[in-house]
């Protein structure tokens, strides 16, 4: 499955989108297939500051909870309110359906991410299993 | 091929507040004997205007309701569970009709001790075989279930550390565990670490080794675990624990395997819960009520929840509250004193002889099962089984067909499907426990339908992945009462 | 069987166990016993147990009539024997009358959603001032004093690991919260602030009072309710957050302490932080209605250590129980029934009263009131017992400054004879006292 080339991606399966200071982040669609009907995105409110790598929300389906990573360090300004009442969004299209938008702490961090290209590879290897 | 069930016409009922109108009435109380009150001039604006929507129908519409809703239920009254660490055995009668004598229905919890040596009888007899029975010292009724024993038993772990001056940090959980036990540590307070199984699906003690420090307050341990299996180490595991001051602890959710043949104490467990509601046969109910009885050696029962139950001086029974170093309440009252009286009845309807064949007829059963299914059903780990057994989805998975799916067709064979995917290290796991009431004739049907269900796979997985076909309702969407809860009726739905 | 598996003995499928464990001697348990003799076993106990005896207990446990098709019901081994309803499909008669119970404790409570039973009240009420404490991210907890003994022990137990402090609240001379002292000691650390209502005296609190000094505080706040009949009569808390509630008085056998059936009612907003199993209305592949358990991730068996508590077994059984009563009686007669025992605690209460003091006047009580005599408790109660009577509960042990204290509880199978009886005994107690300190009055 294509993972947009403009995004950048993380082993637990959130992908980034920068834009200069700024950026977007979501989960993949290979994420949202292992999880399955998703009922609920439990997500932080605008103003709270994530860690690189440590937990920032969960995602829920019937039978599952998954932590969400922050791929990088920053201040959330703006939290997708549809999810809330239509966390079925992210089965539909993951890669549009965003959960927060972010300033960055240190840019830099992004290129410790995986490319669409490495992420395509660390998941194929994985659904081989 | 004997089929155990067969479609059967069942009736429909609405809810009740549906049947409900204004006018009928399923009670009525006797005339009162001091005078009538202005309930308006008693309690001003306090009193209740409305009763809102609360329903109104008849007795016999009362029995009609609950008597077509039981109909759609399964039970073990109707045939086999073979729910793995359940253990759905027979809940006896005899166990409901002495729990209903007056003296013992009727029992205020807080009556004077003179008038309630009947009920400090049955706890201090029961508690004497449960002690007797698991190998330790002593021992606390209070903890409603299972969870809330391993809730206790996890806050004496606390106190004992802290009485040694250092509370530690850590709990140490095998992968294999039920899931109450990570949401007990934390509820006390602990870090929880994961211990990995080995590649016989038991713990790694080597891994125990390096992982046992001086910050680890306790392990808790299933034994047998939750794929059916002895520990064989846990001498060594016990050592390794006490070696660096830590406790063990045992969840007793498979007791099933060990009453009579072996006793948690005398290898090396410090403390550890029991169900009464699996292994004592006291009845599910449709989800309870339970009780989770925790003995203890002796190092920790200075830490008991209060108040203990003693004999005093003049022989009579009582209960002491003078326990400077007790963990306190963990609930009211003195703990679910129903399931007592049916789990003694149980005991003292087994006797020694009883309930030693109880744990052999259980682990027979189960070994008959993993007999019959081994060459049909793939098995993740070759070591012996004791009271309940393992398979895994992987050879049916390879058409699609997964350990749900399978469970859910073994409905329309008239089983209660096993319990799937648990445990966690196992996936695709069917685990089966039969316990020791099922007869040869029930496990030949079980034995038979997972076959059938087998080649159905084979020649035609639809039939599989699309049941059950026989019951009331199909397959429910979880997934929409999820995303928008509806947890309520409301007019006008 | 045996020879099917390859075993030539049942010592064969125990090897697994190292013979040094391997118990080799009978379990020292009674000998088995015979179906009768079990029955005999157990009668000796019921009857060594104070059957017969009329009580003036309440206290957290309610002596209420329990009308005869409840344990007809419940008794359908499709009930009794059957499995916490994971599979649906075959549990559809548990999950619809578990819906049903929710909807009903709903319409009693002024709440929007409840779950399908706790353990019991005091868990609930520890259970749902932990869900405040998440809600809220806030770490100290304010309990009224006038909550039940043991409820407050548990909360202490619950509380001590968690790090939470706890702080109580007096209680003035009518029995109701002190505001002024409730003002002065809830801070923006606060929580919530738990209180019972009708309270542990059988007095009704100003709920709505209390309300507005804990949400201009922004805590949250508990109630704790442990007679459930008392909402047949009286206005449940609707200011409340969260409502935690014994619903043992409506059908569930006094039993000696248990088991019991305990209900968290809390608003729709909070339910993904509430602990307990809930049913869920949904359809199946055919658009039929059909029931589930949902919202389990808030649970044990997936979230582990992040779940928003241990419990897994509920109290299935004995919420059918309290589901079936409050189908008997339903609209009408619940307010009937809470009319009676507040007929007869009236009554009772008065009478009591022409003779020794009844304490907090003032304020709306339901079933219960307290009785302070110039005599032990202890004593008069010793005299009461001759009659097969149980008297009050001696009040002593939970709350020493009222001194000779007893908490009394009358419901509709309370007689007039059995209240006139006690009375004339505490009556003669005092009459007795009163001319022994006049003898030495005399004397002196």
């Amino acid at each position: 499955m294509p993972f947009p080339t403009d995004y950048k991606y993380t082993k637990e399966h959130e992908w980034i989108k920068a834009d200069g200071n700024n950026a977007t982040v979501g989960i993949t669609s290979y994420a949202q297939e292992s999880l399955g009907d998703i009922v609920f995105v439990d997500l932080p409110k605008p103003g709270i500051e994530i860690t690189s790598g440590k937990t920032f929300g969960s995602v829920e389906s019937v039978k599952a909870v998954s932590d969400l990573y922050a791929p990088v360090s920053g201040t959330v300004t703006e939290v997708n309110g549809e999810l809330a009442t239509a966390p079925e969004k992210i089965n539909k299209d993951a890669h549009s359906a965003w959960m927060i938008k972010i300033t960055l702490k240190d840019p830099a961090q992004l290129n410790s991410l995986l490319s669409a290209a490495d992420y395509g590879k660390f998941v194929a290897e994985e659904g081989g299993k | 091929m004997t089929r155990k069930a067969t479609r059967h016409v069942n009736q429909n009922e609405g809810l009740i507040f549906e049947k409900s109108s204004s006018g009928k009435a399923a009670w009525k109380l006797p005339p009162l004997d001091v005078p009538e009150v202005d309930t308006a001039a008693l309690l001003g604006t306090a009193e209740r205007k409305d009763l809102g929507n609360m329903p109104e129908v008849s007795e016999i519409e009362i029995i009609r309701h609950f008597t077509r809703l039981s109909t759609w239920n399964y039970a073990i009254d109707l045939g086999m569970y073979p729910l793995g660490s359940c253990t759905m055995k027979y809940n006896p009668r005899v166990n409901e009709l002495v729990v209903r004598l007056e003296g013992l229905a009727n029992g205020h919890p807080y009556q004077p001790e003179r008038i309630s040596q009947g009920a400090l009888r049955i706890i201090k007899t029961l508690s004497e075989c449960l002690i007797e029975i698991t190998g330790m010292d002593a021992i606390t009724l209070q903890p409603a279930a299972g969870a809330h024993g391993e809730l206790t038993g996890l806050l004496m772990v606390r106190a004992y550390h802290e009485s040694k001056g250092d509370p530690r940090k850590k709990i140490l959980i095998p992968d294999s565990a039920h899931g109450t036990n990570p949401a007990t540590a934390a509820m006390v307070g602990y870090a929880v670490e994961n211990l990995k199984s080995n590649a016989q699906g038991m713990v790694d003690v080597a891994a125990l080794a390096s992982q046992m420090k001086e910050d680890v307050a306790a392990l808790m341990l299933t034994n047998p675990n939750t794929l059916g299996v002895f520990e064989q180490e846990i001498h060594k595991i016990a050592e390794i624990m006490h070696a660096k001051g830590g406790l063990l602890y045992m969840d007793g959710a498979n007791m099933n395997a060990l009453v009579g043949k072996v006793r948690p104490g005398d290898f090396g467990v410090d403390v550890m819960h029991l169900n009464l509601h699996k292994t004592f046969s006291t009845p599910h109910g449709g989800g309870g009520p339970g009780s989770g009885p925790v003995a203890v050696k002796r190092k920790l029962e200075s830490f008991l929840p209060t108040p203990v139950p003693i004999t005093k001086p003049d022989g009579t029974l009582g209960f002491d509250y003078d326990r400077p170093q007790s963990v306190g309440r963990v609930r009211a009252f003195y703990g679910n004193f129903g399931m007592f009286v049916r789990a003694l009845a149980y005991i003292l309807a087994n006797g020694p002889d009883g309930l030693r064949q109880t744990t052999e007829d259980a682990v027979l059963n189960a070994n008959y099962i993993r007999k019959g299914l081994e060459d049909v059903y793939d098995l993740p780990y070759a070591t012996p089984s004791m009271h309940e057994v393992v398979f895994s989805d992987k050879l049916q998975a390879k058409k699609g067909v997964k350990t749900m799916d399978i469970a859910k067709r073994l409905i329309d064979y008239g089983f209660h499907p096993y319990t799937t995917a648990f445990p966690l290290i196992v996936p695709g796991a069917l685990m089966i426990e039969p316990t020791e009431s099922e007869p040869k004739e029930e496990l030949d049907l079980f034995v038979e339908a997972m076959k059938s269900i087998a080649e159905e796979v084979e020649e035609d997985p639809q039939m599989v992945l699309d049941a059950p076909h026989s019951t009331r309702v199909s397959r429910l969407d979880e997934t929409a009462a999820a995303r928008k809860p509806i947890l309520r009726w409301k007019p006008g739905s | 069987m045996l020879q099917a598996m390859g075993a030539r003995s049942i010592d064969d499928l125990f090897s697994p166990i190292p013979a040094e464990y391997r118990l080799e001697r009978d379990l020292k348990v009674p000998r088995q016993m015979a179906e009768s003799e079990i029955v005999d076993w157990f009668r000796e106990r019921s009857r060594e147990n104070g059957d017969s005896y009329a009580t003036f207990l309440g206290a957290g446990a309610y002596y209420h009539y329990r009308p005869v098709i409840i344990d007809s019901l419940i008794s359908r081994g499709e009930f009794l024997t059957a499995y916490t309803p994971y599979q649906a499909e075959i549990s559809q008669g548990t999950l619809q009358a578990i819906f049903e119970f929710q909807t009903m404790i709903c319409e009693l409570t002024g709440m929007e959603v409840a779950n399908a039973s706790m353990y019991d009240g005091s868990t609930a009420a520890a259970e749902a001032v932990m869900m405040a404490v998440r809600l809220t991210g806030r770490r100290s907890v304010i309990i009224a004093r006038s909550v039940h003994p043991e409820y407050r022990e548990v909360l202490a137990t619950y509380a001590h690991h968690q790090n939470l402090p706890l702080s109580t609240t007096a209680f003035k001379d009518n029995g109701r919260l002190n505001l002024e002292d409730l003002e002065k000691s809830i801070t923006a650390d606060t929580a919530c602030v738990l209180i019972q209502s009708p309270n542990f005296f059988g007095t009704i609190e100003d709920a709505a009072a209390i309300a507005e000094i804990v949400h201009k505080n922004g805590a949250m706040l508990v109630v704790s309710i442990a007679e459930a009949v008392s909402l047949g009569i009286v206005e449940p808390p609707r200011q409340a957050d969260v409502i935690a509630m014994e619903a043992q008085s409506f059908g569930v056998p006094l039993g000696f302490g248990g088991p019991y059936c305990g209900v968290i009612a809390t608003r729709e907003k909070f339910v993904r932080q509430m602990p307990g199993r809930l049913a869920g209305q949904t359809t199946d592949r055919n658009g039929k209605r059909g029931f589930v358990l949902t919202l389990a991730t808030r649970e044990q068996h997936i979230r582990r250590e992040k779940a928003t508590s241990n419990i897994c077994t509920n109290q299935a059984l004995v919420a059918l129980m309290v589901n079936i009563f409050i189908t008997i009686y339903g609209k009408v007669g619940l307010k009937e029934l809470a009319k009676q025992n507040l007929a007869k605690t009236a009554y009772a209460a008065a009478q009591f009263g022409k003779h020794a003091k009844v304490l907090f006047p003032g304020s709306p009580r339901f079933n219960e009131f307290v009785v302070q005599t110039s005599e032990n408790p202890y004593a008069i109660n010793s005299r009461i017992l001759g009659h097969k009577i149980v008297g009050g509960l001696p009040l002593k042990k939970f709350y020493p400054e009222l001194g000779n204290a007893a908490l009394w509880c009358c419901t509709e199978l309370t007689t007039r004879s059995a209240i006139d009886t006690v009375v004339g005994l505490a009556a003669e107690s005092e009459r007795s006292v009163r001319s022994a300190k006049e003898e030495v009055e005399v004397a002196q």
